[in-house]
């Protein structure tokens, strides 16, 4: 009775490495990855809120950190992570009303996401920066 | 097959249905709070952006001084009260999708809600002292 133990070849579901790729399954996963990440980025808010509240030093140890280019990194992940995130919630509430499920529609709105996302973070990041006067 | 009021099991009745809580007992809550804190997050991030290039490349005591005043100070309240509490919902989301065991399960949960607890009152102090200046 050794073989009635032997697993059955039978066909297990598809997943990520079988599907073809499409704008709203790569969106989803977007979603749900930035979420997560957005999650831990909190962390950057509280440092920044508590160094404030803590005095100059802290500020200025905190404002160091955000200057190299491991933290300029993070904040423009964030920044992007935050919009794109905030994008495609604004998707899911438009589908929350039962409209933008048409083929051609959910393709869009996946894609405005995604390019929405990037053209808004560039313009924020420029806009930053004149504000400051230049790179620092 | 019965159940203790000696109806059959799959009855279910007139109470359950008004309820509308279902096998999960808790409804369309999680839902539906995820959903109120989304629109609530809309018009408090595009605010909290706005602030924050407004205070880029500004020293220590302009800083102090913007995210104390009044009206910047409840924004910042209203976003961070309203993202973490977003943020430990989407993460519990994640938890119960990707972790199966009964005891790593609970204690990443429980992990969830202490770190967005911690962060919501780790910034809500920092803003309220801002603002107090104490």
């Amino acid at each position: 009775m050794a073989d009635s133990k032997a697993p059955a070849a039978r066909p297990l579901s598809p997943h990520l490495q079988i599907y073809r790729w499409t704008w709203t399954m790569a969106m989803s996963i977007f979603h749900r990855v930035t979420g997560a990440a957005l999650f831990f980025g909190t962390l950057l808010l509280a440092w920044w809120l508590i160094a404030a509240a803590s005095g100059p030093k802290a500020y200025a140890s905190f404002e160091w950190f955000m200057s190299t280019i491991i933290g300029r990194l993070m904040l423009f992940g964030y920044t992007w992570a935050l919009i794109h995130h905030m994008l495609g919630g604004i998707r899911h509430l438009i589908w929350d009303t039962l409209h933008g499920f048409g083929p051609q529609e959910r393709e869009r709105l996946a894609q405005a996401t995604l390019f929405g996302s990037i053209i808004l973070t560039i313009l924020l990041w420029g806009v930053g920066y004149l504000m400051m006067g230049g790179t620092r | 097959m019965t159940t203790a009021g000696g109806l059959p099991p799959r009855y279910r009745t007139a109470l359950r249905q008004v309820r509308g809580l279902g096998s999960a007992r808790s409804g369309t809550d999680h839902f539906w709070r995820q959903r109120l804190t989304a629109v609530a997050n809309v018009p408090l991030v595009i605010a909290f952006v706005l602030i924050v290039v407004l205070l880029m490349g500004r020293n220590h005591a302009a800083a102090v001084q913007i995210i104390g005043s009044p009206v910047v100070a409840i924004i910042l309240l209203l976003f961070v009260a309203s993202v973490t509490y977003h943020m430990r919902l989407g993460m519990q989301v994640i938890i119960e999708d990707y972790v199966h065991q009964d005891l790593p399960k609970l204690v990443l949960l429980i992990a969830n809600t202490f770190f967005t607890a911690a962060v919501a009152f780790g910034c809500g102090y920092a803003i309220l002292k801002l603002s107090f200046g104490v």
